[in-house]
């Protein structure tokens, strides 16, 4: 084989996880080569490797015959290999031609544009994408599919020898996708290498000859695409063997429901929401990233608008219009993003601990200082918070750390029902059981427990029963008892598989 | 991933220590710069190191540390307050207004002038605010507006013209120097100042503002309005810029549509030579004294010394944008200590 790319044992570390280990694998000249994996297997770290964006930690990557050791991304393009980016990056108050040639317009004499070579080369590569759109329009008047198409423009601009598609179809309708389609298979004629990266099982037979499926940051097998289907794939992702991971403790009997939730609805176009999760119960929320899992949960706490729908704790009805509201009833929430919305970064562990509920370390509005240390020793010792003492900024801590300090600042408040959304991301395994066992005490104590999670074995292994997301609706509900890793993962694709 | 910039724990420093470490680095690094500068002033500038120069520093520097311990407020929630100059000049001629009433005897004129003051500034402090927060406009546009809508009031109240005429008892005040070395207006600035540091540190409120200013999301997550604390500042740096035209006709014993101007940029110097952050949720109104004060001693030694009224403000700029260069040195000094 004439492999155009080869990777050898490469691996990438960040602080408590590791992204990529010992992944060994080679791309065919020519081919168009599939990567799979569940969220957080891996696949977005593999591109950034190859975009430049990170450098391996281990390992070496050879291109065309030679060490390849991109330092910016600019190196990965000189090189000939192009990235089309799950997010989409273009200039919004530019016009189509601009973005499509920034990286090297034409130029007159004295550095002026030459519009007219700007505008007519436009036009031929906007053709080859099938895209009818004046080449002067401002990229911010095109929807999202069409900027999708714009981002394969301006890939094509440049002579790649191989193109990257990181989830190209996530935005597009059938009929734009029949186009990408065409237009991937044209490349291939062309002779360029595509690696193509997709949460949608089913396309990737139509245009792929190999897949290759990560999970947990290493390589579960490389393999011809013909003779396999979707459960073969799926099998391939999840394969991991939960039973000795998690001890799900069946004397815990739920109890009466905490949290009752009918009929959400967050705006006029998104499907009405409904489910409840009960005292002493750990209800799992399952689905893919984008499938309005998260969304749903911070309309629910209040975190962002919500249109229409019922909120009951105890069977009370409750008015739920900002994280406040949401507080005062009891509800906690732990989000996705850790530093971004969980946490004050660079203050101490202390003061995040306290923050919600000042008043139980203060009187007057005077902070008792000693009452505070107190707080935060006891919790900080009770979830063994690694931390040099409670003055360290969390800034400093491990993500397992950190995370448990989120979970410290709710339980110093109190909290009937918490909702945790991913909760053990980015958490090393040492730090993931605590959390566990954690979760285990306040469902004996009797707390409702939301979890949502990427990370199915996970979900299996926790929850007495599963809610699956796909495409902001809840597909299904699967009771502890028919918990199976391919049925859930088949809801969870279900809204997204083409008819 | 996000995890790309996340450093590696650092090796732990005994929390003694830290505390030691992170003390000289964030506050008494500019307790020292001012100590340097005074030293080297004195040492050449003739006449620096007298009594008289040093009482006429304090006087100098009283109306811009009230100035900018309202500011600090602001700065530590992330905002920025450009209109308390001209607010200062409305609060002038609104004090000096009531002041001058022939119906009211000395005490209760006063008296009432302060209440009008302090509430003309603190309404129009809400103001900024309520509408940057309301309708989600950075700051620095909002005030930029009230800036020039105070100054305008200030000339509408006024009619365009100095009010003078205040009562003696007041302006006997305003000259008092306590004990022969404390000038009574530099007292007003140093009680304003400790009031700040008393609510910063000890209280609920002010660890909200440190809060809201380091991540005001996570703050409203936790359950809380955000909004009420950035309002609140505000409201605090209003009403520091009527205490501030107090201390303006103590001192001056004007009140003046055209006081101020410029005055917000230096409250914004103090508050960031003195080592707040622009960003929000670092900083202490300390240092804002420590800033004040080095602007002051700066500008007096440099003219002591004979350097021109043209050169002053460069030497100045210069320091200013060599003490924001020195914060980002300090934070990154700070991070591997904690």
């Amino acid at each position: 084989m004439d492999a155009i790319l080869s990777l050898e044992g490469v691996g990438k570390i960040f602080p408590g996880v590791v992204a990529l280990s010992d992944v060994s694998l080679s791309i065919a000249r020519g081919e168009t080569h599939i990567v799979l994996g569940e969220n957080g297997a891996g696949k977005s770290t593999l591109i950034k490797l190859l975009a430049g964006i990170y450098q391996p930690d281990s390992g070496t990557i050879a291109f065309n015959g030679a060490a390849y050791q991109p330092k910016t991304p600019h190196d990965a393009q000189q090189s000939g290999i192009r990235i089309v980016h799950q997010e989409l990056n273009l200039l919004p108050y530019l016009s189509i031609a601009e973005n499509l040639m920034l990286e090297n317009l034409p130029r007159r004499a004295f550095g002026i544009v030459d519009r007219k070579a700007l505008n007519s080369r436009a036009v031929t590569l906007l053709k080859e994408v099938g895209l009818d759109v004046d080449p002067r329009t401002r990229v911010e008047a095109l929807g999202v599919a069409q900027m999708q198409l714009v981002e394969i423009a301006k890939a094509l601009s440049y002579d790649s020898k191989l193109l990257v598609l990181d989830e190209p179809t996530a935005t597009l309708t059938p009929p734009e996708i029949t186009r990408l389609f065409a237009i991937i298979k044209r490349l291939k004629a062309k002779g360029v290498t595509i690696i193509y990266i997709s949460h949608r099982l089913h396309e990737v037979f139509e245009i792929g000859e190999r897949v290759t499926v990560l999970r947990n940051g290493r390589l579960v097998a490389t393999r011809d695409l013909h003779g396999l289907t979707v459960p073969d794939l799926v099998r391939m992702m999840i394969g991991r063997d939960i039973a000795d991971e998690y001890s799900f403790d069946d004397t815990i009997v739920p109890g009466k429901v905490a949290l009752s939730v009918a009929n959400l609805k967050r705006n006029a176009a998104a499907p009405a929401i409904s489910f409840d999760v009960r005292h002493g119960e750990i209800l799992g929320v399952a689905g893919l990233v984008g499938s309005g899992r998260t969304e749903a949960m911070r309309a629910l706490f209040g975190a962002d608008a919500k249109l229409d729908g019922v909120i009951e704790i105890d069977g009370k009805p409750v008015a739920i219009a900002a994280p406040k509201d949401a507080v005062r009833h009891g509800l906690s929430l732990l989000t996705e993003d850790r530093k971004g919305q969980g946490l004050l970064l660079d203050l101490a562990v202390d003061k995040n601990i306290t923050i919600t509920d000042l008043s139980k370390v203060s009187r007057n509005g005077l902070l008792n200082r000693r009452a505070e240390a107190a707080a935060a020793n006891g919790l900080v010792g009770q979830l063994r918070v690694k931390a040099s003492s409670i003055e360290q900024a969390v800034r400093n801590l491990s993500g397992g750390n950190q995370q448990k300090v989120v979970l410290a600042k709710w339980l110093f408040r109190g909290t009937s029902t918490l909702i945790l959304d991913e909760p053990t991301r980015g958490v090393d395994i040492g730090a993931r059981r605590e959390i566990y066992q954690l979760l285990w005490m306040l469902a004996v104590q009797q707390k409702g427990i939301i979890m949502v999670s990427s990370d199915l074995p996970e979900l299996m292994g926790m929850c007495h029963r599963i809610i699956v997301f796909s495409k902001n609706r809840i597909v299904g509900e699967v009771p502890r008892a028919e918990f199976d890793q391919e049925r859930i993962l088949l809801l969870a694709y279900q809204e997204y598989v083409r008819p | 991933m996000t995890e790309t910039s996340e450093p590696l724990v650092s090796a732990p420093v005994s929390p003694g220590r830290a505390k030691l470490l992170r003390f000289l680095i964030r506050d008494a690094g500019v307790l020292l710069a001012l100590v340097l500068i005074t030293v080297f002033f004195s040492a050449t500038a003739p006449y620096f190191a007298t009594p008289d120069n040093a009482l006429k520093i304090f006087v100098q520097i009283a109306i811009n540390t009230v100035l900018a311990a309202g500011m600090t407020f602001v700065i530590l929630t992330g905002g920025i307050d450009l209109s308390v100059g001209s607010v200062l000049a409305l609060c002038t001629v609104v004090g000096a207004t009531v002041m001058i009433d022939e119906d009211l005897s000395p005490a209760a004129a006063i008296t009432l002038s302060l209440l009008a003051c302090m509430a003309t500034g603190a309404v129009c402090g809400f103001l900024n605010g309520w509408i940057s927060t309301r309708w989600k406009i950075p700051s620095f546009i909002v005030t930029l507006g009230m800036l020039n809508m105070a100054a305008g009031a200030a000339r509408v109240v006024s009619d365009n013209s100095t009010i003078t005429g205040l009562p003696q008892s007041f302006v006997d005040f305003g000259n008092l120097i306590i004990g022969g070395f404390l000038p009574s207006i530099f007292l007003v600035a140093v009680l304003v100042i400790a009031a700040g540091w008393f609510v910063l540190r000890f209280t609920v409120f002010g660890r909200m503002i440190f809060a809201v200013g380091t991540n005001d999301e996570a703050v409203r997550l936790s359950g809380h309005n955000p909004d009420f604390y950035k309002v609140a500042a505000f409201t605090i740096s209003g009403l520091t810029a009527g205490i501030a035209a107090m201390v303006y006709l103590l001192r001056l014993n004007i009140g003046s549509p055209i006081a101020g101007v410029g005055y917000e940029l230096n409250a914004i110097a103090a508050v960031i030579i003195g080592g707040t952050s622009l960003s929000g949720g670092k900083g202490s109104i300390i240092g804002t004294l420590v800033g004040a004060c080095i602007l002051q001693v700066l500008s007096t030694g440099l003219q002591l010394l004979g350097v021109g009224d043209n050169f002053k403000p460069i030497v100045i700029g210069l320091v200013i944008v060599l003490a924001v260069i020195l914060d980002a040195y300090r934070e990154r000094l700070l991070r591997r200590i904690r």
